[in-house]
C-alpha cells in the first residue's frame, strides 16, 4: 500500500533529489521505517535518538500536522500523502 | 563606516554549532535547527563605539556591525530609531515607578516593527540577486515587504490568512504586491510556503532569507538600550508570535554587553500573548519546553494568531534564562491594554499592543515585575491597522447641530465639574 511522501529541500540529497517518493505502512512510524530501509539515513534526519520526530521537524498527513492526530501511531491509507515540513519558519 | 571588514562570518546551526556559507538558506541539514548569522565579535569591538554610534543618522542601520549583510543597506535606510516614552501617566496607573513604551507604532515606512526585519531580509535578498520577494505573514509583514520591495523595485508576492483585519489586507494591495490569500489559519500559510520556497527562485523574508531577516529584530533592542542613556531596562516585555523577537532583544542586549559598548547588568525579559493562541506562555507556564500547537487559534489578535511558534522553544529558554515570565490575556483584556496605553500614554496601538500592556499588568500585579524596578514594553504596530478590533469598544462621538446652545447644554455639567 504505497504512500506518498514530500521530502524537504534539506533531504533531497538522501532521495536522489526527488521530491516526492513513496514508502509502505500502515502507520507513520511505519512509513518512515520504509523510507529508512529504501533511503538510508533519512531516519535519523526525521527521528531523534529516541525515536521522537525531532524538535524542528513538522510532519503533516494530507492537511493535519500529526500532533493533532495520533502522532507517529497515526495511522495511513491509500491515497494519504505525507509531508516532512522544516519547523523553522515564519513569523 | 568601514565596508572592508567582514563583521558578518556565516550562518550558523543554533543546535550543533555547524558552519555554514551566507547563502539563502535557513535550517541545519542535519537536525534541521535555525541557521542564525554568526559574527566576528572582536572585529567589531574593535570598531565600533557608543561615540561612533552616536554620531551616525538616526536609524536602525547606526548598529549595522551587528547585522548581516556585506555591503551598505539599499532598502529602508530610514528605519528605525522609534521613539522610547517614558510613561510617567501609564505608570501611574500600572502603579510603577519607571516605565517606558518603546513605540514601533510609529517605524517607517508601515507603522510596524517588520519594517526592521524587512530592511534587512530585502538589502540581503538583493545582494544575494533575487528578483522576486515573498512572505507568509499575519499582515504587518506583508505589509512591509510590499512598501518595501515597491520601493526597491522588487517584484513581490505575500501570503496571507484570507480572513486578516481590511486594514492589513488594504495597506498591502496598495503598494501593487501580489497578494495571495490562504483558506486556512496563518500555520497552514507559513506550510505553503515553506513547501514552496525555493521552488521559484524567490526570496521568502521569513523561510529562506530568515536568518537575515530575524536580525533585524535586534536593532529594537540596541535602540533600548541606546535611548535609555547606554542601560538596559530591569524588565523588558515583548509580545509573541513566532517568538523571535523576544529572542532577538535579548541577542541584542548580550551583543551590547559582550561588544563592550553597555556595562554587563542584569536585565530580564518576559514574553505575552493572547490567551486563544498562546502556545509559548502556556508551555512557560507549565515549566515544560515542548511547546503544544495550537490547531486553531481564536483571538481578536490575528498578528499574534500562530499556533506553531518557530521559535518557541528559544523563547522560553530565554525567558527562563533571564528570570522571566510568560503572561497571556483575553480579547476583552486586550481591548483593555489598547485603551491604557491611548488614555495615559497617548499612543494607539493594534492588538498585540494590548496584549503587551495587558500581560504586564497582569505580571506587574502578580508581582512577577517589582513595581520599583525599570520597565520597556515592546508596542509593535499601529491601531489604526486593526481598528475593527476597538470599533464601538470606545464609546461613539456625541453629535450636536452647529449651535451654541446646544453645545453649551451639553457640555454644561462636565465644564462645571472640572471646575470644581
Amino acid at each position: 500500500m504505497p504512500i506518498q511522501v514530500r521530502i524537504p529541500t534539506p533531504l533531497r540529497k538522501l532521495t536522489g533529489e526527488n521530491e516526492v517518493v513513496e514508502a509502505e505502512g500502515a502507520t507513520v512510524s511505519e512509513i518512515f521505517k520504509s523510507l529508512e530501509t529504501t533511503y538510508p539515513g533519512l531516519g535519523e534526519r526525521i527521528l531523534d535518538e529516541q525515536g521522537a520526530v525531532r524538535r524542528f521537524v513538522n510532519v503533516y498527513l494530507n492537511e493535519d500536522d500529526i500532533r493533532f492526530l495520533n502522532e507517529l501511531a497515526t495511522p495511513v491509507k491509500e491515497g494519504d500523502e505525507i509531508s516532512i515540513v522544516p519547523a523553522i519558519a515564519g513569523g | 563606516m568601514n565596508e572592508d571588514r567582514p563583521f558578518f562570518s556565516n550562518l550558523k546551526c543554533r543546535e550543533c554549532g555547524r558552519l555554514y556559507p551566507k547563502e539563502a538558506i535557513h535550517i541545519c541539514e542535519f537536525d534541521f535547527g535555525p541557521l542564525e548569522a554568526a559574527y566576528d565579535y572582536d572585529a567589531i569591538r574593535s570598531s565600533i563605539s557608543r561615540e561612533r554610534i552616536a554620531s551616525r543618522p538616526q536609524t536602525m542601520w547606526r548598529y549595522r556591525e551587528f547585522l548581516p549583510i556585506d555591503g551598505s543597506p539599499t532598502v529602508g535606510a530610514q528605519v528605525g530609531f522609534t521613539p522610547l516614552v517614558k510613561a510617567d501617566r501609564l505608570a501611574a496607573a500600572l502603579g510603577v515607578k519607571e516605565l517606558y513604551i518603546k513605540n514601533d507604532t510609529v517605524n517607517y515606512p508601515t507603522l510596524s516593527f517588520k519594517d526592521r526585519v524587512v530592511s534587512v531580509a530585502l538589502s540581503r535578498a538583493r545582494e544575494l540577486g533575487f528578483k522576486v520577494v515573498a512572505c507568509a505573514s499575519t499582515g504587518n509583514l506583508a505589509n512591509s515587504v510590499a512598501a518595501n520591495a515597491a520601493a526597491a523595485g522588487l517584484r513581490s508576492y505575500v501570503l496571507i490568512p484570507a480572513d486578516l483585519e481590511q486594514s492589513k489586507v488594504l495597506g498591502s494591495l496598495v503598494y501593487g504586491t501580489n497578494v495571495i490569500g490562504i483558506h486556512g489559519p496563518y500555520d497552514q500559510v507559513n506550510r505553503l510556503c515553506s513547501e514552496i520556497a525555493g521552488k521559484y527562485g524567490w526570496g521568502f523574508v521569513n523561510v529562506n532569507l530568515r536568518p537575515y531577516y530575524a536580525e533585524g529584530s535586534k536593532t529594537m533592542g540596541f535602540e533600548i538600550a541606546e535611548q535609555l542613556g547606554w542601560k538596559l531596562p530591569r524588565h523588558t516585555v515583548v509580545p509573541m508570535a513566532s517568538g523571535s523577537l523576544l529572542t532577538k532583544i535579548h541577542k541584542a542586549y548580550k551583543e551590547f554587553i559582550h561588544t563592550g559598548i553597555i556595562e554587563d547588568q542584569p536585565f530580564t525579559i518576559h514574553g505575552a500573548q493572547a490567551s486563544g493562541c498562546s502556545p509559548i506562555s502556556e508551555a512557560m507556564k507549565k515549566q515544560v519546553e515542548i511547546v503544544k500547537p495550537v490547531p486553531k487559534p481564536e483571538t481578536i489578535v490575528k498578528s499574534l494568531a500562530i499556533g506553531t511558534p518557530a521559535d518557541g522553544y528559544y523563547a522560553i529558554r530565554t525567558m527562563k534564562d533571564t528570570g522571566g515570565s510568560a503572561e497571556d490575556v483575553s480579547d476583552a483584556e486586550v481591548i483593555e491594554g489598547i485603551r491604557l496605553l491611548a488614555e495615559y500614554a497617548g499612543i494607539f496601538a493594534e492588538t498585540a499592543g494590548g496584549v503587551t500592556v495587558a500581560s504586564a499588568r497582569k505580571l506587574i500585579e502578580s508581582g512577577k515585575i517589582p513595581r520599583d524596578e525599570s520597565i520597556v514594553l515592546c508596542i509593535t504596530g499601529h491601531g489604526l491597522k486593526t481598528a475593527e478590533a476597538v470599533q464601538g469598544k470606545c464609546g461613539e462621538p456625541r453629535l450636536i447641530k452647529p449651535s451654541l446652545r446646544e453645545f453649551e447644554a451639553l457640555v454644561a455639567d462636565e465644564v462645571a465639574a472640572a471646575a470644581n
